[in-house]
C-alpha cells in the first residue's frame, strides 16, 4: 500500500526556528519520496552539521546525522556499500562548501548515485550566524560585528566544473518547485546537487523571504529557468561540441544573481556512475553487501591463488 | 671450517635500481633449498638515486629478525661500500665491481670483484642488444645475486629456476639474457676459486614445513580477504599503501577498494560501509590516523564496528616516512576529545598479522566499536618464511546482527527498533541500512538514536557505551591479550609490544643460558589487561621494557594501569628496528648497569 506524508513523520520535536526555510525543504523531500514511492528500508538520509544536520531526525526512514562537512564521504560508503539504497546528504552551505568543501570537490570525480540537497543561507546558523562561503564581500548580515571581509564561491560553477552531473537550484519556499527537482534529481543515474536558497529568519537579514519574493522591475527575483526556454540537459553525451555549450551556458547562467535569480536545473548529462565504472573493472556487479563472508562462522572465501603464490616451492 | 646455512647477506645501491627485487630473489632461492628467512627493507623517502638496502638474514633454524652484522656485502656502486663495510664481520665476504678503486683489507675480507660491465657486454653481444646497453645495466642486480650465490657455492639450477618465476608475464622476453648473464656470473666465480675462498656455503635441507615467505603488508592483506572485509579505503601513504594495493591488484576476492581524497574521507567512507552492513577498513599511517581522529569519536559515539589499520612510521609530523618507530601507541589509545571505548591491539609480527586482522574484525562487530590494529613499518616492509595461513583455524563472529526475521519477531513484540537499547553488556541488536529505519547523530542520543540532550539519558547512554569495556575484558581470551615466552618463573622479564618481538624472539635462548628471562608479548593495548598482566608482572625481579620509541609509551601505560613499575626501559627512536644483538646487548646492559634507559643507536 502506497504511503503518505504522515507515514513519514517521527515524534521526534523540530526546534528550528518559527519562520525557518528548513520546514519548506522537509516537506518537499517527504512529499518527493511520496511521490516516488521509494522503498522506506532502502532509503537513507545523511546529514551534516548544523541546523540542517538535524533533518532526519524527522523523517521516519534511517537517518544517519554525521559529523560537520563529512556527509558525502559517508554516503559515498553507504551507497558504494550497497548500490540497491536511495542515498539523499544534507547538508548546510557553512558545512558542504567550507569545512566539507575538499569532499564536496571530489565527489564530482567519482559520479556516485547520491542526491546531494545544501540548504544555502549565507550564514552558521547553529553557531550564531557567521558568514558562511556563500555570503558575498561586504555583507553584513544581522550578527556580523563587520562587514564580510571574504568573497563567496559559487556552488553551482563548482559543481558543474568538477563533475557533478545533475546541478540545479531551488528555492525553500517553493515546495512544489524544490520537490519537483528533488525527485529529478533522485531519479538522476549519478551525482546530483541541489542547491537551496533558504532564507535564515534569525541570521540573515539580507536574504530573507521578502528579499527572494521581491517583484524588480515587474518580474519576480526568482525565475524558473525552464519558463525562459532554457535547457541544461545534455542530449548527448558523445557530442562534445553540444556537452561544450551546455558547460558553458551553465557556468554563464549560474553567475546571473541580484535582481535576477534562476533556479532549476543549469547542467545534466548522463555519464557513467561510479557503480557503472566498477562494474567493468571487475567484470560484474559490485554489492558489498550482499556477499556472504561465513557460513556457521567459516569463512566462505578460497584463498589458495594467493597463498600459491607466496608459498615456498 | 665453513659456516653452513646460517649468514647474513646485504644488498645496497641506488634507489630504483632493484635492490628489493634482487633481494627478493636471494630470499627466494634460499626459501627454495628448506632455509629460514628474515629480510628488513631500508630505502629513503625518494623515487630514485638515494641509497637502499636489503639485509636477508639465512638460518637452518626460524628466524625472526635482522642482524648487525653483515657476512656477505654485495654491492654494485661505491657508497654502499662505504655505508655498510665496516659492519661485514671478519672473514666475510664482499662483492663489488671490479672497476671500482677501493682499498679494502684483504686480509679481513674476501673480496670478489665482478666484471660487471664485461658481463653485460658479452650478454647484450649475444643477444644483439648493444644498442640497449646502458639500459641493460639494471641487470646488475642479477649478477649481484648470481655472483652471491655462486660464492656460497649453491648449485646454479636453484637460481636459475627462480628467475624463471620472477621473469614472467611481459618480462619473460628479458628472462633468456638474465639468465645468461646469471651463468656468466656463475662461471667468473668460479673459474677463479673465489668458492674455495669463501668461509660460507649454502646446501639445501630437508624442510617439512609448509612455509611462506611474504611480508606484513600482504599478510594482513590476505587477512582481511579471509576475514570478509569487502569495503577498504585509503589514501596514499607510506609505508600502508602497499597493502591497499595489493588488495587492488587482486580484484577476484571482491574487495571494493576506494582512494579516496584524503583520510577524513577515508575513515568516514569506511563507517559509512559499514553501516549498510559491510565488513570496513582503512589502512593508514601516523598522519593517516591524526586525520582520523574525529570520525573516531563518531564511530565510537554510534557504536560503529570499523578497523584502522595504522603502520606506524617515524614522527611526529612527516618524520621519518620510510622509517621504523613504535611511537603512535599513546595517540591510538588516547586520540580523540571525551571519552569511547575502542579497541587497541598489535601485531607482533607477519604470521600474527594474517590472524590478528581478521580478529580485529570480529572484535569491531562483537562489541561494535572502532578496532585499531597496531601494526608498523617493520613489519610492513619486512620478509619472512612463516608457517602458511591455516584457515582451518580462522572463526568469523559478526555479533548482535539481527535477521530479517529477527528484526520482524523484535518489532512484533517490543513495537519499535531501538538501535541504541541499554543491555547488561552493553552491546545493543544490531541492523544495518537497508533492513529497517534507525538512526545514528554524533549527538548524545536516546535509545532510538535520536539527538537528546536530557541529563539523564546522558548519564545513561554513556555509561551503556562504557560498560562494553568492561565486557571487552571480561570475554576476550588470554591469547589474545598477551603472550609469555620462556620460563613462568623467571627471575627477569623482558615487556614488549609490536615487531620488537622478533628481535627478542631471536635473543632469548642465548639470554637465557646467562640469566632466567621470560618475554611478555602484550597484543591487547586497549582495554589493557591489567589484572592478568600484573600477575604476570608482579612475579618479576626485574621488568626490561623494550619499544621503539622515544618515552617507553608501553612502560608508562602499564604503570599507569597496574601501578608497577618498569625498572629498565630500552629504547631507540633512529628510525631503524631493533637488532637482535642489540636486544641481547641492551638486556644484559640493562641488568648488569646502573642505568635506567638504554638507548639503541644501530642502523644506518
Amino acid at each position: 500500500m502506497a504511503y503518505k506524508i504522515s507515514d513519514l513523520k517521527t515524534d521526534y520535536q523540530s526546534d528550528w526556528c518559527p519562520g525557518c526555510g528548513n520546514f519548506g525543504i522537509l516537506n518537499a523531500i517527504m512529499s518527493a519520496l511520496v511521490d516516488l514511492q521509494i522503498d522506506l528500508n532502502k532509503a537513507v538520509i545523511v546529514s551534516g552539521i548544523g541546523c540542517s544536520g538535524k533533518t532526519p531526525h524527522f523523517i521516519n526512514v534511517s537517518g544517519i546525522h554525521t559529523l560537520h562537512g563529512r556527509d558525502i564521504p559517508f554516503a559515498t560508503g553507504i551507497k558504494l556499500a550497497n548500490p540497491e539504497l536511495t542515498v539523499i546528504v544534507i547538508g548546510g552551505d557553512g558545512n558542504t562548501y567550507g569545512i566539507g568543501a575538499g569532499h564536496f570537490l571530489n565527489a564530482g570525480r567519482r559520479n556516485v548515485d547520491i542526491t546531494c540537497l545544501v540548504f544555502n543561507n549565507g550564514v552558521y546558523g547553529l553557531t550564531k550566524g557567521q558568514a558562511s562561503p556563500t555570503l558575498k564581500l561586504g555583507m553584513k548580515t544581522k550578527s556580523l560585528p563587520l562587514p564580510n571581509i571574504n568573497e563567496a564561491i559559487n556552488p553551482l560553477v563548482v559543481a558543474i566544473s568538477c563533475g557533478y552531473t545533475f546541478v540545479a537550484r531551488s528555492y525553500a519556499y517553493d515546495v512544489k518547485h524544490l520537490k519537483e527537482i528533488i525527485k529529478q534529481g533522485i531519479l538522476h543515474k549519478g551525482l546530483s546537487l541541489i542547491d537551496i536558497l533558504q532564507p535564515c529568519p534569525s541570521y540573515n537579514d539580507i536574504h530573507t523571504k521578502e528579499y527572494y519574493e521581491e517583484v524588480v522591475n515587474d518580474s519576480k527575483r526568482i525565475y524558473k529557468l525552464e519558463e525562459t526556454g532554457y535547457n541544461g540537459e545534455v542530449k548527448d553525451p558523445n557530442n562534445l561540441e553540444e556537452v561544450q555549450q551546455k558547460l558553458s551556458q551553465a557556468i554563464l547562467k549560474a553567475q546571473e544573481w541580484g535582481d535576477r535569480i534562476p533556479v532549476g536545473i543549469f547542467y545534466k548529462i548522463s555519464l557513467p556512475t561510479f557503480q557503472d565504472r566498477l562494474r567493468s573493472r571487475y567484470q560484474r556487479e559490485i554489492n558489498p553487501s550482499k556477499d556472504r563472508i561465513e557460513i556457521d562462522k567459516k569463512p566462505t572465501i578460497d584463498i589458495s591463488n594467493l597463498i600459491e603464490k607466496i608459498r615456498v616451492k | 671450517m665453513k659456516k653452513i646455512n646460517n649468514l647474513t647477506w646485504l644488498i645496497g645501491g641506488p634507489q630504483g635500481m632493484g635492490v628489493d627485487s634482487s633481494a627478493h630473489t636471494f630470499a627466494k632461492t634460499c626459501a627454495s633449498i628448506g632455509l629460514y628467512i628474515f629480510g628488513k627493507r631500508e630505502y629513503h623517502s625518494n623515487i630514485k638515486g638515494a641509497h637502499s638496502y636489503y639485509p636477508i638474514s639465512v638460518s637452518d633454524k626460524p628466524i625472526r629478525s635482522h642482524s648487525d652484522n653483515i657476512d656477505i656485502l654485495a654491492t654494485f656502486d661505491k657508497l654502499t661500500l662505504e655505508l655498510h663495510k665496516n659492519n661485514v664481520v671478519k672473514g666475510g665476504i664482499i662483492i663489488l665491481d671490479k672497476e671500482l678503486s677501493v682499498e679494502l683489507d684483504s686480509t679481513k675480507y674476501v673480496i670478489v670483484p665482478i666484471p660487471f660491465n664485461e658481463i653485460i657486454k658479452e650478454a647484450a653481444l649475444k643477444f644483439q642488444k648493444e644498442k640497449e646497453y646502458s639500459k641493460l645495466q639494471i641487470m646488475r642486480n642479477v649478477i649481484t645475486v648470481a655472483a652471491s650465490l655462486a660464492v656460497l657455492n649453491l648449485d646454479f639450477e636453484y637460481l636459475k629456476r627462480n628467475l624463471q618465476a620472477v621473469f614472467t608475464g611481459r618480462r619473460s622476453k628479458v628472462l633468456e639474457i638474465n639468465v645468461f648473464a646469471a651463468k656468466l656470473t656463475f662461471d667468473y666465480v668460479h673459474s677463479n676459486d673465489y668458492v674455495s675462498k669463501s668461509n660460507y656455503e649454502l646446501r639445501p635441507i630437508e624442510n617439512n614445513e609448509n612455509l611462506v615467505l611474504t611480508s606484513g603488508t600482504t599478510a594482513t592483506a590476505i587477512g582481511k580477504i579471509v576475514a570478509g572485509c569487502r569495503f577498504q579505503t585509503y589514501y596514499p601513504i607510506t609505508p600502508a599503501s602497499d597493502e591497499s594495493e595489493y588488495l587492488e591488484t587482486h580484484p577476484e576476492y571482491g574487495v571494493l577498494v576506494v582512494q579516496t581524497e584524503d583520510e577524513i574521507a577515508a575513515i568516514c567512507m569506511a563507517i559509512g560501509a559499514s553501516l549498510a552492513g559491510v565488513r570496513s577498513a582503512t589502512s593508514t599511517s601516523g598522519p593517516g590516523l591524526s586525520l582520523m581522529t574525529e570520525a573516531q569519536g563518531w564511530a565510537g559515539m554510534n557504536e560503529v564496528p570499523v578497523v584502522i589499520f595504522n603502520y606506524q612510521r617515524g614522527g611526529p609530523s612527516t618524520g621519518l616516512p620510510t622509517r621504523h618507530e613504535q611511537g603512535d601507541l599513546e595517540f591510538s589509545l588516547y586520540g580523540g576529545h571525551s571519552e569511547f571505548p575502542r579497541i587497541v591491539i598489535s601485531p607482533g609480527d607477519i604470521e600474527e598479522s594474517f590472524y590478528l586482522s581478521i580478529e580485529a574484525f570480529n572484535l569491531a562487530e562483537k562489541y561494535q566499536v572502532p578496532v585499531i590494529f597496531l601494526s608498523d613499518k617493520s613489519i610492513a616492509n619486512s620478509i619472512q618464511t612463516v608457517k602458511i595461513f591455516d584457515i582451518s583455524k580462522v572463526k568469523i563472529e559478526r555479533g548482535k546482527m539481527l535477521s530479517n526475521e529477527e528484526l520482524q519477531d523484535l518489532l512484533k513484540t517490543e513495537g519499535k527498533y531501538k538501535r541504541f537499547k541499554i543491555t547488561e553488556d552493553g552491546i545493543s541488536p544490531r541492523i544495518v541500512l537497508g533492513q529497517g529505519a534507525f538512526w545514528n547523530t554524533g549527538d548524545e542520543h536516546d535509545e532510538v538514536g535520536h539527538i537528546c540532550e536530557e541529563s539523564n539519558n546522558r548519564t545513561i547512554m554513556f555509561e551503556k557505551r562504557m560498560k562494553k569495556i568492561h565486557t571487552i575484558l571480561k570475554e576476550v581470551p588470554d591469547s589474545l591479550k598477551y603472550r609469555l615466552y620462556g620460563p613462568g618463573d623467571a627471575e627477569y622479564t623482558i615487556v614488549s609490544w609490536g615487531s620488537a618481538k622478533g628481535p627478542i624472539l631471536d635473543s632469548l635462548e642465548e639470554l637465557n643460558k646467562y640469566y632466567k628471562i621470560n618475554f611478555l608479548q602484550i597484543i591487547l593495548l586497549k582495554p589493557f589487561p591489567a589484572n592478568e598482566i600484573k600477575q604476570i608482572l608482579s612475579n618479576s625481579k626485574m621488568i626490561i621494557g623494550i619499544e621503539a620509541n622515544y618515552s617507553g609509551q608501553l612502560c608508562n601505560l602499564i604503570r599507569k594501569e597496574t601501578g608497577i613499575n618498569i625498572h629498565k626501559r630500552i629504547l631507540k627512536w633512529n628510525g631503524r628496528p631493533f637488532s637482535r644483538e642489540e636486544i641481547f646487548k641492551g638486556v644484559i646492559d640493562a641488568i648488569n648497569l646502573d642505568q635506567e634507559r638504554i638507548i639503541c643507536k644501530a642502523g644506518i
